[in-house]
């Protein structure tokens, strides 16, 4: 059993995980990126959070569409213009609606989509418990 | 003539599924030996001509047949052959014609493998005939692959260049093995409500593993495919074509836990056969949702809704029938199994409802969108974060709970026993935790948690093969499978949380650095490849001074299709990727490259192959063991020979 163990943890410790090199040159002209790693850290995070909204399932991050780059653009001069997250996500649902958002927005058209994985939980937990309980009344 | 010919094979398909279908619910009843003859041969001759049909379309594509519109529109005759072959089903009427042969693959097993008694079998036949034949009828009316196109043009319109891939020209038939492979468990399901007989679970078993195994494999297939080809380091985005074989997985994967309880000790009797029709109608539903065009857009979807409307009616004749005989059929079933309230059966309840609230997760996040544009409301996407707060924490907190369930005894057990059992594996766990803190930057609370979860279900799973060394296949594998979820959780949660990139433009000669990783640039050279010409990049993988490894990521152009596709370079350790996806043409010799590496990556598709193989030890166990199946097997007995 020890054995295992000190294997295990060797295994562990074999796993040098790289640290993350946040000292990118400054500026190359790979696209716009800001040389103030916060910045560039909010602005990819942002990226994330939208959608392209003309291909399938990708994030405005991944996207290499035109549409995309737009909206990369668009992120990056609102972020420089000093703008709250929540300011640049506002202006851009005032612009192309809520599907930009990856995450669905929480109103009352989305509460059965936000409320269901939950209900479906918890009623199986419910009719789990009357049949277990039933169950064990049986093997008493 | 080539065509008239798979034509014909198909007509003649049609008319054997529908003597199969007939003939084989006529079987059902106790004194008609000779229909369950003709059921039986019925289906090995429907399967020789979904096979011929399916080879005559093959050939066409292999030698270019243009005058066959499918082929002209999707070949091309420069494309390498394992793409003409796998072109086949890169469409949608070649990729509905293999969906009817894996259809008839399985019909043609259940009727040789002969498992469970003959009514049961000849039942089970005649609705994998009555399947076979509705989706035959979708293929001749609204997606003929063999329709003629006069005059025949010089040249096809070739595929798309994503598509053309050794990842793509497996992953179509091994997603369909699973998906399609649910429909015998539904088909046993539905022929056992028919004849009352309580052993199918067990006749069905091989059946629900093979196609476990199948989705297992095509989803880990698929999710590296995209990983490779995408050219952005990404392996899932809860994309709506994902998630359509998420769901049929969920699904049988509760299916095979609830299964086993039903054939231990007769418990979930009625629940077990709701499973295999749920199963299958997830089957069902992804086909609607991938090949109906309603995920591009409803209103698409509306302006030409003959193939979906078609799919939904067989969607809705197919669930609606099932559910109706099991509305009518199954109170008669109720056993009522009677168990401690700590035991297996308790564990396996709570697995099941578990993966059917994440299963529930995954199907209203994949329809809702739909659903409200369907009705005019607001337009909204469902992305990513919508799974993090829903699909994770359920799927996480079922994690948890696995290592508990093969402590439990059946009938009765002891959660003390099973805590003190598993005090080795929470060690593991505290010491995967703590390396993840030490060693991993940044640090992360919910990677900490992930990797403790990792090492409590890797443990338990070691445990468990350390105390039945020699035992029962069918232990080892679940511990395997249980052992592939922990593998996978820490290859998710690696590369999530600890992946790095950079962009940069470079000339050639300039040396970079990507995380531990020196890079060369040794230039970009023009490659011409059989249908494609591609920029290639030469990046040196130094180690000091010498040069470690040559990654060659390309930029390629496929004049016949017209289009631009990455080929990405991987370097892997086996516990790190680096990742080169070379981006545009800066001038002079410069070039934009984008480089990630990716810690642990390649853990999420070993942990895969490692579910996978759990399931391929399982049904070895099964296919082993000669099991008395002619007389139908009494839960009670099971019991007593475990």
């Amino acid at each position: 059993m020890k054995g295992v163990f000190v294997a295990l943890l060797a295994l562990f410790s074999l796993l040098a995980m790289p640290r993350p090199s946040h000292a990118q040159p400054a500026d190359t002209s790979a696209g716009e990126t800001f040389s103030n790693p916060n910045l560039e850290a909010r602005a990819r995070h942002l990226q994330r959070q939208l959608r392209c909204l003309v291909c399938p399932g990708e994030s405005v991050d991944e996207s290499a569409s035109p549409f995309s780059a737009d909206i990369r653009h668009l992120v990056r001069q609102q972020i420089a213009a000093g703008q709250s997250d929540q300011q640049i996500e506002d202006f851009l649902v005032a612009r192309y609606g809520d599907s930009i958002l990856m995450k669905p927005p929480v109103v009352p058209d989305t509460w059965l989509l936000w409320l269901a994985p939950f209900l479906v939980l918890g009623t199986g937990g419910i009719v789990a418990w009357l049949v277990i309980k039933k169950a064990a009344a049986r093997e008493a | 003539m080539i065509g008239e010919l798979g034509q014909l094979a198909l007509c003649f398909a049609l008319a054997l599924s529908l003597v199969m279908a007939v003939s084989g619910l006529m079987g059902a009843r106790a004194h008609a030996s000779a229909a369950r003859k003709v059921a039986t041969s019925s289906t090995l001759g429907f399967l020789v001509f979904v096979v011929l049909s399916f080879g005559t379309l093959t050939y066409a594509f292999v030698v270019s047949d243009f005058s066959i519109i499918d082929v002209a529109s999707n070949s091309h005759t420069l494309k390498p052959l394992v793409y003409k072959i796998s072109g086949v089903w890169g469409n949608h009427e070649g990729s509905m014609l293999l969906w009817v042969l894996v259809l008839a693959l399985y019909a043609g097993l259940v009727a040789v493998l002969q498992r469970g008694g003959e009514r049961l079998t000849s039942a089970a036949l005649g609705v994998q005939g009555l399947l076979a034949f509705a989706f035959l009828l979708f293929i001749l009316f609204t997606s003929n692959p063999f329709l003629r196109l006069d005059p025949a043009p010089f040249e096809g319109a070739g595929l798309k260049p994503l598509l053309q891939d050794p990842g793509l020209a497996m992953h179509p038939p091994m997603l369909y093995a699973g998906y399609v492979g649910l429909s015998a468990s539904f088909s046993y399901a539905a022929a056992a409500m028919m004849v009352g007989e309580e052993g199918w679970a067990r006749a069905a078993r091989p059946f629900m593993l093979i196609a476990w195994i199948a989705l297992t494999s095509g989803i880990a297939l698929g999710s590296w495919w995209a990983y490779y080809e995408l050219g952005w380091g990404g392996f899932w985005a809860w994309d709506p074509v994902e998630n359509a074989s998420l769901m049929p997985w969920l699904i049988a994967t509760a299916l095979l836990h609830s299964a086993l309880a039903t054939e231990k000790s007769g418990a979930f009797r009625t629940w077990t056969l709701l499973l295999a029709i749920a199963g299958f109608s997830m089957s069902l539903i992804g086909t609607f949702l991938v090949r109906s065009g309603v995920l591009s857009s409803v209103h698409a979807f509306a302006s030409d809704p003959t193939r979906g409307f078609f799919i939904m009616m067989l969607i809705a004749l197919a669930i609606g029938g099932a559910l109706a005989l099991f509305a009518w059929r199954a109170p008669k079933l109720q056993g009522g199994a009677a168990f401690a309230s700590v035991s297996r059966e308790s564990a396996l309840l709570l697995n099941n409802v578990f993966l059917v609230a994440s299963c529930a997760c995954v199907f209203v996040g994949t329809l809702y969108p739909l659903v409200l544009d369907a009705l005019n409301r607001t337009k909204i996407s469902v992305g990513p974060p919508y799974y993090v707060l829903t699909f994770a924490p359920i799927f996480f907190a079922l994690l948890l709970l696995v290592p508990f369930g093969p402590k439990l005894g059946w009938k009765r057990g002891d959660l003390k026993t099973a805590w003190r059992s598993l005090v080795p594996a929470l060690g593991l766990a505290a010491i995967a935790a703590v390396a993840v803190l030490a060693i991993a930057s940044p640090r992360s609370l919910a990677a900490t948690g992930a990797f403790a979860v990792a090492g409590w279900l890797i443990g338990a799973s070691i445990l468990d093969i350390r105390k039945r060394r020699g035992a029962r296949a069918s232990a080892f594998a679940a511990a395997l499978a249980h052992a592939g979820l922990g593998i996978s959780l820490m290859g998710v949660t690696g590369t999530t949380v600890w992946r790095s990139e950079s962009l940069t433009v470079v000339a050639p000669g300039q040396k970079m650095t990507v995380g531990p990783y020196a890079l060369r640039f040794d230039g970009v050279t023009r490659e011409k490849g059989p249908n494609y010409i591609a920029d290639r990049g030469h990046f040196a993988l130094m180690d000091g001074d010498k040069v470690k490894a040559m990654l060659q990521p390309e930029h390629r152009f496929y004049p016949a299709e017209g289009e631009d596709m990455n080929d990405t370079a991987i370097h892997t350790t086996g516990w790190r990727d680096l990742y080169l996806a070379l981006g545009d043409d800066r001038g002079g010799g410069r070039f934009a490259i984008r480089a990630y590496v990716s810690p642990l990556a390649p853990l999420i598709w070993l942990g895969g192959l490692v579910m996978a193989l759990g399931g391929i030890l399982s049904l070895w166990g099964r296919l082993r063991v000669k099991e008395p199946e002619k007389a139908p097997a009494a839960p009670a007995v099971a019991l007593a020979a475990e």
